[in-house]
C-alpha cells in the first residue's frame, strides 16, 4: 500500500493554484473541480487529489468517490486524440460494433486503452446525438459520421499523418 | 434589389457532415455582397441530408440537400445570380415540388418553431419571431396564478418520458413553502439514439430559457439551472452565449423589463453519467455528489436542490412553453388526443430513409411516423421492430404499428413514449442482440445503489449472452421473465424499474427468435458471431485474392486463381470479405 505523501511535488502544487484559487471556501463544486484538474492534467493524477484534499479540507474518499462515478474522469493520461466511438442505438443497428473492433485490431489496444505510441485512446460512449450519421466517432472535439470500419481507420490514420 | 439570406445548418450533426467548408466557400464566393446575409443556424430536422443549405428569397425558401462546396459554388451562379433553382438538389421548396414537401407538409411546429429558421448565437433573431413575448404577457398581465391555469390548460406533460402534467407540477411546486426555489432543466438527453434535446439546445436556447423564466415566475423563483450533459459541447456554447445575450438585454437578472421580477440561470455541466436524467439523482449531480437516486418522497417540489422546493422539466418541455403562452392553452390543446395534447418530437434513426427530427400532432399512428414523415426503410428491406423510449423503452413489431403516439396507448404496448428516439431496425437486425445491447447499457449505467439493479441485471445480461453464444437452454426465456418483473419490483429508480422493458418487449413480440437462438442454435438475423459462419462458394469463386488482401485477421488462404478458403477458427465474422467479393461467392449461414 502506498502511504501519501506529505508534501505535493512542486510542479503538482503549482500548476494547481488558480485551480484552488477557483473553488477555495466554495462547497459542492467536486465535479466542477475534477473537471478543470483534468483539464490541467490531462487526467487526474493522485498527486493532485491528494494536494486539493489537503488544502481545500475534503476527504479524498469522497474526491474518488464522485471521480470514480462519472464516466468522464481518467485516472491515466490519455493519447493525443482521444477517439470516442459511440455506442447508441443508432450506432448499434448500423454495426458500430465492427468498427470498434476493427480499431481495436489495428490499434492492438483494448477499448480504454491508449497506443504506445500515446497518439490515441479508444473509449466507447453513449450516443453522441448524431443519430442520423450513424455510425459516428469524436476524435477530441471533431465529429465524423457515416462511417465503416475501414473508413474509421482512414480518418484516424490521417490524424496520425497530421501529427 | 431582393434581399436574400443563405442559411446553412451548423448543429453538430451538419459539422459532422461537412458544413463547415460549405460555410466557408459560400464566405469566400459572396464576400463583399450587401444583398446577400449568410447566417449560421440550427438543426431543420432534415439530417439524413446534411449538409444543409438554404436560400431565403423575399420570403421564398429553397433546401439544398448533400450541399458540398462545388455545390454551394454551384448555387450562388446558378440560383443567386442565374435566379433559377437548381431542381437537382433542392429537397425542399416553397416554389417547385421537390421530395422532402411532403415529409414538412404533415408536421407541426412549436418545439422546433425556429430551429434551423435563426441564428442561435443572436438574440435579435429570436426576438423578432416573438421572442420573449411570452414572458413579457406573463409578467405584464398574468397573475402567477394564471400562468400555471394556462400551462394546466394546454394539457402539456413532461416530455421526458413520463408525462406527468407539467401545469400541475407548477402548481405543487408553487404551494411548497420555502424562501428560495429552484427551475431545474434537465438537458441530460441521455437515452441512446435521441437528440430532439440537444438540437433544441444548440438551434433555439432562447426558447428554453424564456420558459424557464416563465416558469420561476409561476412558481415563484429566482434560481434556474440548466443541467446539461458534457457530450453536447456546442450546445453548451451556445447556451452560455444565449444567456449573456440575455441578461445584457434586462431579460433575465434583477428587475425584467422593469417589471420587478428576478430570475437568473447558471449551467450545471453533467460528467457522463446516464442515472443523472432521473430527477433525484440529478439534484444529487447538481450539488456535486455521485449522482445517486435518492427515495420519493419528498418530492423535489417539496425538498429539491440543496434541500429547497424544486421544479424540474425537460429541455422539450421548457420549449413549448412560451408559444402555449403566446397562443393560449386551447391552441395548444387544439392538436393531439383526449389525453396527451399538442406535438411531440421525435428523432428518427437506425435504419430509416429520412433520419432526422421530425415534430408530428400526438396521436399520429406510428406507421405514419415511419413510413410517411420518415420514408421508411431503406434499400428494400423489410421493417422489423421500432425501438421507443431508449433503454427504457421496448421494441415494437410491425402488428403494432397502428398505435398512436401518445402516453397511454404506446404504454398500453409494453414500451414507453420516452423521451422520442425512435430507432428503426430491419430484417438485418437481430432483436436478441438488441436486447442484450440495452442490458449492457444500463448495467453499465447502474449507479449500484439497488441490489436488483446492479447484479439483477448483471445476471440478465449473462444470460442473454449465454443465448446469442449458442449456449442457451430452454428454460433461460422464463427465468429471464422471472428476473425482469423482480429488478422492475426491486429497484428505487426509473433506471431500474424499466431496465427490463427492451427485455420484456423483445420476448413479448420476438419469441421466436429467441426460441431459433436457443433450440436450433440459429441467428435469424446473421448478426450473433458464435451461431454464423461465413463460407466461400467454390462454384463460383474466382480467386481474384480479394477478400484475403482484405481480411483483417488473414483467416482466408488460397492461391491467385485457385479457391480461397476461409479458417473458421481465425475468423472474427466482421464481414469485410463480402463487401469486397465481386463475384458474391461468399456467403453467411
Amino acid at each position: 500500500m502506498k502511504t501519501v505523501p506529505k508534501e505535493t511535488p512542486k510542479d503538482v502544487a503549482k500548476a494547481l493554484e488558480p485551480v484552488i484559487k477557483r473553488y477555495r471556501e466554495k462547497k459542492g463544486n467536486t465535479i466542477s473541480l475534477l473537471s478543470d484538474i483534468q483539464t490541467t492534467f490531462g487526467y487526474i493524477p493522485e498527486d493532485a487529489v491528494d494536494h486539493v484534499s489537503r488544502v481545500l479540507n475534503l476527504p479524498s474518499a469522497e474526491i474518488y468517490g464522485v471521480a470514480s462515478f462519472y464516466a468522464m474522469f481518467r485516472f491515466k493520461p490519455e493519447g493525443k486524440y482521444v477517439v470516442r466511438l459511440c455506442r447508441g442505438t443508432a450506432c448499434h443497428v448500423q454495426g458500430s460494433w465492427l468498427i470498434g473492433e476493427q480499431l481495436q485490431r489495428h490499434f492492438g489496444i483494448p477499448e480504454g486503452g491508449t497506443t504506445e505510441d500515446n497518439m490515441f485512446s479508444l473509449h466507447y460512449v453513449a450516443c453522441l446525438g448524431c443519430c442520423s450519421l450513424a455510425p459516428v466517432m469524436m476524435v477530441n472535439g471533431t465529429v465524423h459520421g457515416r462511417l465503416s470500419p475501414e473508413l474509421a481507420v482512414e480518418v484516424l490514420e490521417s490524424y496520425r499523418s497530421k501529427a | 434589389m431582393d434581399k436574400i439570406t443563405v442559411k446553412v445548418g451548423m448543429a453538430s450533426c451538419g459539422i459532422a457532415a461537412g458544413s463547415r467548408p460549405v460555410l466557408k466557400e459560400l464566405q469566400k464566393t459572396l464576400a463583399g455582397r450587401s444583398e446577400v446575409e449568410i447566417k449560421e443556424v440550427g438543426c431543420l430536422g432534415l439530417c439524413f441530408h446534411e449538409p444543409l443549405v438554404e436560400v431565403d428569397q423575399n420570403g421564398k425558401r429553397t433546401v439544398y440537400g448533400e450541399v458540398t462546396p462545388e455545390i454551394a459554388a454551384r448555387i450562388v451562379s446558378e440560383h443567386i445570380d442565374g435566379g433559377k433553382i437548381l431542381e437537382d438538389r433542392a429537397i425542399l421548396s416553397d416554389e417547385t415540388d421537390a421530395c422532402e414537401n411532403r415529409m414538412v407538409e404533415r408536421q407541426v411546429r412549436v418545439v422546433l418553431r425556429n430551429s434551423g429558421l435563426i441564428d442561435p448565437t443572436r438574440i435579435e433573431e429570436y426576438i423578432a419571431r416573438q421572442g420573449y413575448e411570452a414572458l413579457k404577457k406573463a409578467l405584464s398581465s398574468m397573475t402567477p396564478e394564471q400562468v400555471i391555469e394556462e400551462i394546466l390548460a394546454s394539457g402539456l406533460r413532461g416530455r421526458g418520458g413520463a408525462g406527468f402534467p407539467t401545469g400541475l407540477k407548477w402548481k405543487f411546486a408553487r404551494a411548497s413553502r420555502g424562501d428560495e426555489k429552484y427551475v431545474v432543466c434537465n438537458a441530460d438527453e441521455g437515452d441512446p439514439g435521441a437528440f430532439m434535446d440537444r438540437s433544441v439546445l444548440e438551434g433555439d436556447p432562447h426558447s428554453i430559457i424564456e420558459g424557464m423564466a416563465v416558469c420561476g415566475y409561476a412558481i415563484g423563483s429566482t434560481h434556474g439551472v440548466i443541467y446539461c450533459r458534457a457530450e453536447y459541447p456546442l450546445a453548451i456554447k451556445n447556451l452560455s452565449i444565449a444567456l449573456d445575450q440575455a441578461r445584457e438585454k434586462n431579460l433575465l437578472g434583477k428587475n425584467i423589463m422593469g417589471m420587478g421580477f428576478e430570475f437568473d440561470i447558471y449551467i450545471k455541466e453533467g460528467a457522463g453519467a446516464f442515472v443523472c436524467g432521473e430527477e433525484t439523482a440529478l439534484m444529487a449531480s447538481i450539488e456535486g455528489r455521485r449522482g445517486m437516486p435518492r427515495p420519493r418522497p419528498p418530492f423535489p417540489a417539496n425538498r429539491g436542490v440543496y434541500g429547497k422546493p424544486t421544479n424540474i422539466n425537460n429541455v422539450e418541455t421548457f420549449a413549448n412553453i412560451a408559444w402555449i403562452i403566446l397562443n393560449g392553452g386551447k391552441a395548444f390543446a387544439a392538436y393531439g388526443t383526449e389525453k396527451s395534447k399538442g406535438s411531440k418530437v421525435f428523432a428518427l434513426a437506425g435504419k430509416i430513409s429520412k433520419g432526422g427530427l421530425v415534430e408530428v400532432p400526438m396521436g399520429m399512428p406510428i406507421r405514419d411516423v415511419i413510413f410517411d414523415v420518415g420514408g421508411g426503410i431503406p434499400n428494400g428491406k423489410k421493417f422489423k421492430a421500432v425501438q421507443l423510449g431508449g433503454p427504457s423503452g421496448g421494441c415494437l413489431p410491425e402488428s403494432m404499428l397502428d398505435t398512436p403516439v401518445d402516453y397511454e396507448s404506446i404504454n398500453a404496448t409494453g414500451a414507453i413514449m420516452g423521451s422520442g428516439g425512435m430507432v428503426v431496425m430491419d430484417e438485418d437486425t437481430c432483436i436478441v442482440d438488441v436486447a442484450k445491447f440495452f442490458l449492457t447499457f444500463v448495467q453499465n449505467e447502474s449507479c449500484g445503489k439497488c441490489p436488483f439493479c446492479r447484479i439483477g441485471t448483471k445476471r440478465m445480461l449473462e444470460i442473454l449472452e449465454r443465448i446469442c453464444s449458442g449456449k442457451g437452454k430452454p428454460e433461460d426465456i422464463g427465468l429471464l421473465e422471472d428476473m425482469a418483473y423482480k429488478v422492475k419490483d426491486g429497484s428505487l429508480c426509473g433506471l431500474g424499474q424499466t431496465a427490463p422493458n427492451p427485455v420484456l418487449t423483445t420476448i413479448k413480440y420476438f419469441r421466436d427468435e429467441y426460441e431459433a437462438h436457443i433450440n436450433d442454435k440459429r441467428c435469424p438475423a446473421k448478426v450473433c458471431t458464435a451461431l454464423i459462419h461465413y463460407t466461400i462458394d467454390p462454384e463460383k469463386c474466382i480467386g481474384c485474392t480479394k477478400c484475403a488482401r482484405q481480411c483483417p485477421v488473414n483467416a482466408i488462404s488460397g492461391e491467385i486463381k485457385k479457391l480461397h478458403v476461409i479458417d473458421q477458427d481465425a475468423c472474427v465474422r466482421c464481414g469485410q470479405c463480402i463487401k469486397v467479393c465481386p463475384v458474391k461467392a461468399i456467403s453467411v449461414e
